[in-house]
């Protein structure tokens, strides 16, 4: 880990992709999150965040979305510093929070395009027969043109769990994924999740379940003291 | 590529090779400013109520003048300049929560600043949605109520064109505004506090165009300098948004 | 690398409790040679009379009130690009004596018009900018107040008085240029021919005021750092004032 910054001519092999952060500490108000925090995510693996409530977990995804600037540390992409919200930062990741970013006045078909144009998704891969096949995949076709404001927020969740089946970005960040999805959802998840594990994507999730996943898999615990430990699961 | 996915078969299209180290970057970042620009629009149609809320607020305001002074036809004409900018101006203030708030709220900002497009070209898009949907109305309902102040003809063309010029600047600042004062306690009231003396210089420019005609001096200066103000301002205020979203997502 | 971010304010804070009494018995030196020199070596007034040494407080106050919020801009630049701590908590300490000054020249001005004019407030070009100016500092000081996290708060209100210093010109050029249209009343507030020894005691006590405004930003900024420090805010984590035995580590304990 020590020599992540300095030795940029270790281009890594073909096609490894790594989210690495090193020395990451964060401070809110009086209260330390976390200190000297390091971790490394690598193609087709997965790092669960667990910790109660207020533990961190999600300053820590916000940290690595680079919407919060850490008080120290860095964050790397295939052992180069990446710029926090910078340009390429913007193209490798995918960041879905408490909040849905669902509209109540657009349908759901609207609600997944208007996504997927922010998201700069490919127009080949958002065709009104690529979004109805993925809301088809999520369960929502039957309600493609219905405002959101009928939908359930386990059905709004669905809405984002079909943008994951479209985006083509590598790395995404999920803050509490399954939150009010049922057990046909939470199963659904685990399939696209494992299904972007498979193609070599790097997945972090903050939840309190646990979810099977294929491959490597490892667990962050965050702790109130502002400990960490991080272990090897699967 | 196209054929319908279902349950059964998630499947993903291979990810983008990025064996190089890099990332192959946004084809058009530029596209991001029309994105943006017409998702807001769709949506201030689609909640109609918005956009007439505030049009009708400006007409309502520019009435209550004459019930409070007087409807002496000399004095009217005088003040009508003052009072339609000033009832633009509040409109506009009335309206610019609507400009992050929402999307604040609901994780939309968030998605955009992770999005490819840079995030100073998307708030630009909203700028200009936002004046699409706010100032360009109101400069468009302008010579009605002039009308009503018995304004002449060629008052009622430099007010449209001092409205047109004028208003897209106080999206602008407005944005900085919205944007710095998001979930913030009394944010609406903070907002006001924070951008009228900011918008003082497009009031005397914009109000005194319409006074110039009326009393026969030239107005081009007038108009010039609102002119300047809106290149200045496209030019510089995105940037100062985008920070003021980053500092407020933070 | 970040032992500059942390050090600044240690370093600051002893240092300017050192300069505090300095600067304080300058303004008292300067304040004094000033009055003398305004109250009683200055003429009278060949068409004023007395009233018009209102000026040895007025014109220096509006000086201050208008510099300090440039000053506050500078200090906004290097808080958002070098990212320094201590530059937002002295934007933090400006902005009152900034607004306090802004607010001294504009009753001071209306005090003297009364007599001059007959009228307290008159709608004449520096007026109306002093004017403007006061709602800036309010807006500046109701923003930091109202976000509860101190480092967005640093950031947006920086970021509020760069935009702000940007159009401070184009205000005082749009409210000149509305006067001139209107035919307002123009107050030359030098006078025409103003005597050397005028100019002299205006001066000195520009420098009094100046000397006060920055022994008690200096005094401020002190108590911002010590505030900050027992809230445990933010960055300024690990460091040990001289005199306060608490050190980062500790507070992060205690609460």
């Amino acid at each position: 880990m020590s020599n992540l910054a300095t030795d940029p001519v270790t281009v890594p092999l073909s096609n490894a992709r790594t989210l690495s952060a090193e020395g990451l500490t964060l401070t809110r108000g009086s209260r330390c999150l976390f200190r000297h925090l390091s971790l490394q995510v690598s193609s087709g693996e997965a790092l669960m965040l667990r910790g109660a409530n207020g533990s961190g977990k999600t300053s820590l995804l916000r940290v690595l979305a680079g919407f919060t600037m850490p008080d120290e540390g860095r964050i790397f992409w295939n052992n180069r510093p990446l710029a926090p919200a910078g340009s390429e930062a913007r193209h490798l990741l995918f960041y879905v929070g408490h909040a849905n970013a669902i509209k109540d006045d657009l349908t759901t078909l609207e609600n997944l395009a208007q996504a997927l144009a922010i998201d700069d998704v490919a127009l080949a891969n958002r065709t009104p027969a690529a979004l109805s096949g993925a809301l088809d995949s999520v369960g929502l076709l039957a309600r493609r043109d219905l405002p959101a404001r009928k939908l359930s927020q386990g059905q709004k969740r669905r809405i984002n769990l079909a943008r994951l089946l479209l985006i083509d970005k590598p790395v995404w960040l999920l803050d509490e994924p399954t939150n009010a999805l049922d057990t046909d959802g939470v199963n659904l998840f685990t399939d696209i999740v494992n299904g972007h594990l498979k193609r070599g994507g790097l997945v972090l999730i903050a939840s309190h379940l646990s979810i099977p996943l294929a491959g490597a898999a490892q667990e962050l615990n965050l702790d109130e003291n502002a400990r960490v430990r991080l272990e090897t699961i699967a | 590529m196209n054929a319908p996915r279902s349950l059964s078969r998630l499947e993903f299209e291979p990810l983008p090779d990025s064996s190089s180290g890099m990332v192959e970057l946004s084809r058009s970042p530029e596209r991001g400013f029309f994105v943006a620009a017409a998702r807001d629009i769709f949506l201030a149609f689609r909640s109609k109520g918005e956009v007439i809320q505030a049009l009708v607020f400006f007409i309502v305001v520019v009435s209550l003048f004459p019930l409070a002074i007087g409807a002496e036809t000399a004095l009217l004409r005088r003040i009508a300049p003052g009072v339609v900018w000033v009832a633009a101006l509040l409109s506009v203030l009335l309206t610019l929560p609507r400009l992050f708030a929402s999307d604040h709220l609901d994780g939309t900002l968030e998605q955009m600043l992770l999005s490819p497009f840079p995030l100073t070209l998307i708030v630009a898009g909203k700028m200009a949605a936002h004046w699409l949907t706010t100032g360009l109305p109101l400069a468009l309902m302008a010579p009605l109520l002039g009308l009503q102040f018995g304004l002449g003809g060629d008052e009622l063309g430099v007010l449209v064109m001092s409205l047109l010029l004028g208003t897209p600047i106080l999206s602008m600042l407005g944005a900085v505004g919205a944007a710095l004062t998001l979930g913030v306690r009394g944010g609406s009231v903070l907002v006001a506090l924070l951008i009228l003396p900011l918008y003082i210089p497009v009031l005397i420019f914009g109000a005194g165009a319409v006074e110039a005609v009326a009393t026969g001096i030239d107005y081009a200066a007038n108009l010039s300098l609102l002119g300047a103000g809106l290149l200045f301002g496209a030019l510089a205020t995105p940037f100062a948004v985008a920070a003021a979203v980053k500092i407020s997502l933070d | 690398m970040n032992l500059y971010k942390y050090a600044s304010p240690v370093t600051f804070y002893p240092l300017a409790g050192k300069l505090i009494p300095w600067f304080a018995a300058l303004a008292v030196v300067f304040g004094l040679v000033g009055l003398y020199l305004g109250l009683i070596v200055a003429p009278e007034d060949a068409q004023q009379g007395q009233v018009y040494r209102i000026i040895f407080i007025h014109v220096p106050t509006a000086w201050v009130g208008m510099v300090v919020y440039l000053v506050m801009a500078a200090y906004g630049v290097a808080a958002l690009t070098l990212k320094t701590r201590l530059s937002s908590m002295m934007m933090e300490a400006l902005a009152p004596t900034g607004a306090l000054f802004t607010a001294l020249a504009l009753l001071t001005g209306a005090l003297w018009g009364k007599p001059t004019w007959g009228t307290y407030w008159i709608w004449d070009a520096r007026m109306t900018s002093t004017l403007i100016l006061l709602f800036l500092y309010i807006g500046y000081i109701a923003l930091i107040h109202a976000i509860e996290d101190k480092k967005r708060a640093d950031k947006a209100g920086a970021l509020l008085v760069i935009v702000g210093s940007v159009n401070v010109p184009i205000i005082y050029f749009s409210v000149r240029w509305w006067n001139t249209l209107h035919q307002g009343a123009s107050v030359s507030a030098t006078g025409s021919k103003m005597a050397t020894v005028m100019a002299q005691g205006m001066l000195i006590m520009a420098l009094a005021c100046w000397m006060y405004a920055i022994a008690v930003v200096l005094a401020r900024v002190r108590a911002i750092i010590l505030e900050r420090q027992y809230q445990g805010a933010n960055e300024i984590l690990g460091f040990e004032i001289a005199g306060t035995e608490m050190t980062g580590t500790e507070m992060v304990g205690t609460k």
